[in-house]
């Protein structure tokens, strides 16, 4: 067996080709910080955050949406925490609720069903943002709100698959050498969904935990694949993800939803990278909307570099001196997953 | 956002299960998975999305000896 320490003294010696690795899942992104991750490896290897954070990708149009749902008479906006603070063009739902909005944080989407059976007056709006984690458990609220025939509860959906968006990263930025694949995400969809990615492109794709050890091995691993040039996928997280992923939450995800084109703030329109209901579930859709519109980003902000590996977190001149987690200018500060919020918080570790 | 956390499962009642998160006892939905009382689980917006299949030491204990193989794969190639 190879021991930690020997492959922390491989990884701090690396001495070979530059090379960059994309984490496209906040926690990882934090778990690097925690771990100290880049202080025990080689600077050859530069370790990147991609659109890991659903929140961060979700378009303006779309709070703006919630936002005229919140300021509506008998309405109300069910959210997870992490949409608050996200600006539309004008309000985020923290602005819509001081100017005296209705908006909820709820920590599970199938709270929303016993407050809609308890307040029939009121029409609530889950706003079902995420990624494949997320999704199931949409899926699962959808059911209980039919089988309890419940007809003041909706959706307004954003909710994102990341192979699409793997997929636009590795057509469009040949500089990335490798993929750390998200955990809870490859929980659901399995390993075998990085494998034509990994073929087509030539590119290894390890699936890791979030401990520090889990990502100096996945690290490793990559190092490994590129020295004997055979890119591949690799699960290091097997106590999570099976090759096949949950079967049960991907049966439930077909049943209600299916494939459409969408809009990821900062990086403009992917193909089939979001879900939308099937048009007979469509009762239970708030008027979600899946067509493009040009966003601009606020001036100055370098969050689509940031969101595409291009550049770090602090190579943007708005981070850390006008952009804040307190005064955020760009989406990926805002959110508590976004890459630029993670690095200010992590600013003294850097 | 995709924020899961580990627990045990010590109750089961129909669609719910009573989950131990780091001694504080909370309620999860576990339709998307079977699962038996003892079971380490990963939690995820109140839902049960995965049984755990090793603990975490198991898994750190066989990634560092799947390392061995790749570097042995490695050792293999250079010597063509």
């Amino acid at each position: 067996m190879k021991t930690l320490q020997q492959v922390k003294d491989e990884l701090r010696q690396y001495n070979g080709k530059p090379i960059k690795i994309m984490e496209v899942c906040g926690t990882h992104t934090s778990s690097i910080f925690k771990n100290g991750i880049r202080s025990l490896i080689s600077s050859k290897i530069q370790l990147i955050s991609g659109p890991g954070c659903p929140v961060c990708v979700t378009s303006s149009s779309y709070i703006d949406k919630l936002v005229e749902y919140s300021m509506k008479e008998k309405h109300c906006v069910l959210t997870f925490g992490d949409m608050m603070k996200v600006k539309g063009s004008k309000l985020s739902l923290t602005g819509a609720k001081a100017a005296g909005g209705r908006v909820q944080i709820l920590y599970s989407p199938l709270s929303a069903i016993q407050l809609a059976k308890d307040d029939e007056n009121t029409k609530y709006i889950f706003a079902a943002v995420g990624f494949e984690t997320t999704t199931p458990i949409y899926a699962l609220m959808l059911e209980e709100i039919i089988s309890n025939n419940i007809k003041n509860l909706k959706l307004l959906t954003s909710v994102k698959t990341i192979i699409p968006a793997l997929q636009f990263i590795c057509e469009n930025e040949k500089n990335i050498d490798a993929f750390l694949s998200p955990g809870h995400v490859s929980v659901i969809i399995g390993s075998s969904a990085y494998m034509e990615l990994a073929e087509k492109y030539q590119k290894p794709f390890v699936i890791a935990g979030f401990e520090g050890e889990h990502i100096l091995a996945a690290v490793y691993e990559i190092l490994s694949q590129l020295g004997r040039h055979q890119p591949e996928v690799k699960n290091l997280y097997v106590s999570a993800v099976s090759e096949e992923g949950n079967q049960k939450a991907s049966a439930l995800i077909s049943r209600f939803f299916e494939r459409t084109d969408d809009y990821w703030r900062g990086i403009g329109l992917i193909e089939n990278s979001a879900l939308r209901l099937r048009e007979e579930f469509k009762e239970y859709d708030a008027g979600s909307s899946f067509e493009y519109r040009e966003e601009h980003m606020p001036k100055g902000c370098r969050c689509t570099d940031v969101i595409l590996g291009r550049i770090s977190p602090e190579e943007c001149p708005l981070f850390q001196t006008v952009c804040t987690p307190m005064d955020a200018i760009g989406p990926c500060m805002v959110s508590t997953e976004g890459a630029c919020g993670i690095w200010y918080k992590n600013r003294e570790r850097r | 956002m995709c924020v899961a956390v580990p627990g045990k499962i010590i109750e089961i009642n129909g669609d719910f299960a009573k989950v131990n998160i780091m001694e504080n006892i909370t309620q999860a939905n576990i339709k998307l998975v079977s699962v038996k009382v003892g079971d380490y689980v990963l939690i995820h917006a109140g839902c049960v999305i995965e049984v755990l299949k090793k603990d975490a030491a198991e898994e750190i204990l066989w990634m560092f000896s799947e390392l061995l193989e790749g570097m042995n794969e490695d050792t293999a190639a250079s010597k063509g």
